[in-house]
């Protein structure tokens, strides 16, 4: 972990610990983040740096590590817990919505809840049934939470860091294929990213495609080849927060370029590319400029397939170049 | 497949030398039959030689083929799976106790029962190679295929014991879950439902003293998982579950109590997860080689080998022969099994299942896929070989080269 060109579990590692350090409120539980460091390493040497007060492998239970975590940051802790991938947060899911995506308002502002949940999401991986899935949407439609996703070591740094210090419950997926595909500079104690500003990555006038978490890198090369074989300017946009969306990004692209698709790993239907075009929808400066459909690259809906069949499932460079050559000749 | 044996199982012993070093369980008593030396502890043989011999090629086969699953793994031919190295009494004991009619509802590590169940090792190696079509399920069988998430087929069993019940059979369902899986609420409601219901369900729970890199002393306090039972209003044991007589013994004795409408039990066998969690995890990080030296002493396959050779039932030439059978089979499989990968696997089946009939939206991606898969390969082998300290939990992970070799900066590609 030296020098600052960090992996994303690298990254996370370190804001965690700045985070820790900085706060003795902090504190991480979860399945296996102790002794092992989290299956994927998130967390290692977290214990040994911070005691196992602060650092809690706990039982096999994700509905109370969240229903506990909810009484620990009543109770004045300030706990980021850890799911130890996201298909398995459906277990929590009875403490997520009914208790603490709601204790703010039921106690009018009286209770605010300052929790982290992280879970590894999504595929790419070669994993096992129920560790691939991209869930996100069962989140993004539940009032009260916060929902992020990063999509590299730079991003998920500064997200988390400012997960941690908000006073909203947050929902922090990481995509994990890309864990550890590639390294980003990240600052030591640098600043938290605000929650609720996406990141416009490349600049085009042509099409605006809209994205966020392992889709970023399959977008920006499907980009870079639609602007090497035909000049058009494709622009990027990272979403990052999911929740509460950042609107102005995407309305002012769109209007700019008239073209839009938005690529998620999700399944379509559902999906929030749905969201993102009813807004564009209700948007009449925006509506009235469309020169072409508005169009979504995701998932096929059906359930995630075994590994053998995963690349044929999840939306890759060639679907997404296609569907931009598509949008643009349309 | 299953006989019932021909005497009555003799009453339970306590323990001779502590078999659990990382569950103290002090004052509990635990079912046991046969020492490590392969002696058995008191009274006559409870099963006729033969049977037991029987259950011991079970026991080898599953290891042979279970050692075999992991070199593959390794060589890059397989995906990630969890071995069940070290737990073949408790698992073998147990599905012995069963009839064809009993319903198995396994966890993921059971690959000594659904052998013994008679799935093909072939569908084992084409799920582990990716493919679903290693889990489809002939309609007459009564084995649900392995289920991933933590507990949560307690209560698929609870069901199932309900629906054979209200129709009238006599038959059970054992549900197998981990130590870990206990802390899991749907693994409690399971129970409580079986209890008030009095539903034919044995509970198999094997303690195979780790949750990944929980130890089971930091999974719920030291008290046998198996006294649960009490409270939700039927019996609960600890076996020890590396003796098969002993497992085979009790699960018998539970297994009618579940066909014959007398509810449920919990049955904790006391074993040790000898490899793995999974092909993905490293147990050097969370725990020492003394402890697994401790219980290979124990191992399952030595202690029953040792007791039929004592007896006069079992010998070398007959485990190389048996060995020499395994293989052979093993290579027929694992030959049927890449030959079906190799033969063009269809990409666009996995619409086929998602609903009995397809609805024409999902009818139009079917195409729409098709386009965009036609003349290209986007179905993938396991790739290549594991290398140890990668932490992937579950499968594969993309490595950015290290950080002095990296490319000059940026690097988001
Ligand atoms: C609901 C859920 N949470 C977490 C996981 C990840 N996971 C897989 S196996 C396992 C440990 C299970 O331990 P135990 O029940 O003792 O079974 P064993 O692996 O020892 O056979 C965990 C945490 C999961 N599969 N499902
Ligand atoms: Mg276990």
């Amino acid at each position: 972990m030296s020098g600052n060109s960090v992996t994303m579990v690298e990254a996370l590692n370190r804001a965690l610990a700045e985070e820790m350090e900085r706060d003795p409120r902090v504190m991480i539980l979860g399945e296996d983040v102790g002794v092992d460091g989290g299956v994927f390493r998130v967390t290692k040497g977290l214990q040994d740096r911070f005691g196992k007060d602060r650092v809690v492998d706990s039982p096999l239970a994700e509905a109370c590590i969240v229903g506990a975590s909810v009484g620990l940051a009543i109770g004045g802790m300030r706990p980021v817990c850890e799911m130890q991938f996201s298909g398995f947060m459906n277990f929590a899911y009875g403490q997520i919505q009914p208790h603490m995506s709601r204790f703010l308002g039921r106690t009018r502002g009286g209770r605010r809840m300052p929790v982290v949940v992280r879970a590894p999401s999504g595929g790419g991986i070669r994993a096992l049934e129920h560790h691939c899935e991209s869930e996100e949407m069962s989140y993004v439609s539940v009032p009260g939470l916060v929902v992020l996703m990063p999509s590299g070591p730079r991003t998920a740094y500064g997200l988390l860091k400012a997960a941690i210090r908000s006073e909203e419950p947050v929902i922090f997926f990481e995509p994990k294929s890309i864990y550890r595909a590639f390294r980003e500079e990240i600052p030591v104690d640098g600043d938290p990213y605000p929650i609720g500003k996406a990141e416009v990555l490349v600049r085009g006038n042509d099409v605006t495609v809209v994205t966020w978490g392992a889709m970023v890198r399959k977008c920006r090369e499907a980009a870079e080849r639609v602007a090497a074989s035909t000049g058009a300017g494709v622009e990027v946009i990272d979403l990052l927060t999911l929740k509460p969306m950042d609107p102005e990004a995407v309305m002012e692209s769109v209007k700019r370029t008239g073209r839009c698709v938005v690529v998620h790993e999700a399944p379509r239907t559902g999906g929030f590319a749905g969201e993102i075009f009813a807004r564009i929808n209700e948007r009449e400066d925006v509506f009235y400029g469309l020169r072409a459909p508005l169009a979504r690259v995701a998932a096929y809906d059906v359930p995630y397939p075994l590994f053998a069949r995963e690349n044929a499932y999840l939306p890759d460079t060639d679907r997404i170049e296609a569907q931009i050559l598509r949008t643009l000749n349309a | 497949m299953a006989k019932t044996p021909a005497k009555k199982p003799p009453a339970p012993v306590p323990p001779g030398a502590p078999v659990a070093p990382c569950s103290t369980y002090a004052g509990a008593s635990m079912v046991r039959f046969v020492d490590e030396a392969g002696n058995l502890l008191a009274g006559e043989a409870p099963f006729p030689d033969e049977r037991v011999a029987e259950l011991y090629r079970h026991m080898v086969r599953a290891r042979r083929f279970d050692a075999r699953m992991l070199k593959l793994q390794r060589q890059g031919r397989i995906g990630t799976f969890a071995p069940c190295f070290g737990q073949e009494a408790a698992q073998v004991g147990s599905i012995a106790a069963c009839t064809p009619k009993d319903w198995f509802v396994p966890s993921f590590r059971e690959l000594a029962c659904a052998l013994y169940r008679g799935a093909p090792m072939r569908n084992v190696l084409l799920y582990g190679m990716g493919l679903e079509e290693g889990s489809a399920a002939p309609p007459d069988a009564r084995d649900l295929p392995i289920s991933i998430p933590v507990g949560g087929q307690s209560s698929h069993a609870v069901g199932l014991a309900w629906a054979m019940k209200l129709r009238g059979e006599r038959a059970g369902a054992i549900v197998y879950f981990g130590d870990g899986a206990t802390s899991e609420g749907i693994v409690h409601e399971a129970m409580n439902f079986a209890g008030v219901m009095k539903l034919g369900v044995v509970f198999l729970c094997q303690n195979n003293q780790w949750a990944i890199s929980t130890p089971r002393v930091h999974q719920a306090s030291d008290r046998p998982l198996a006294e649960r039972a009490a409270a939700y209003g039927f019996p609960g044991v600890v076996v020890d579950g590396n003796d098969l007589l002993a497992v085979l013994s009790v699960c018998t004795e539970a297994m009618e109590r579940a066909r014959s409408g007398g509810g449920a039990t919990f049955v904790e066998c006391i074993t040790y997860r000898r490899g793995v969690h999974t092909t993905a995890d490293d147990p050097r990080v969370y725990r020492g080689e003394e402890e697994e030296k401790a219980w290979e002493s124990r191992d399952p396959l030595d202690r029953t080998r040792r007791y039929l050779e004592k007896r006069g039932a079992w010998d070398a030439a007959r485990e190389r022969a048996l060995e020499e059978a395994v293989d052979a089979e093993m290579q027929v499989e694992i030959q049927a099994a890449e030959d079906y990968r190799a033969s063009s696997v269809n990409p666009l089946e996995m619409f086929d299942y998602v609903y009995v009939s397809m609805p024409p939206y999902l009818k139009a991606q079917r195409d729409e896929a098709e386009e965009a898969f036609r003349g290209r390969n986007v179905v993938v082998g396991a790739s290549a070989p594991w290398v140890p300290g990668g932490a992937a939990a579950v499968g594969q992970l993309e490595e950015a080269p290290p950080e002095d070799a990296a490319a000059p900066k940026g690097g988001a590609r």
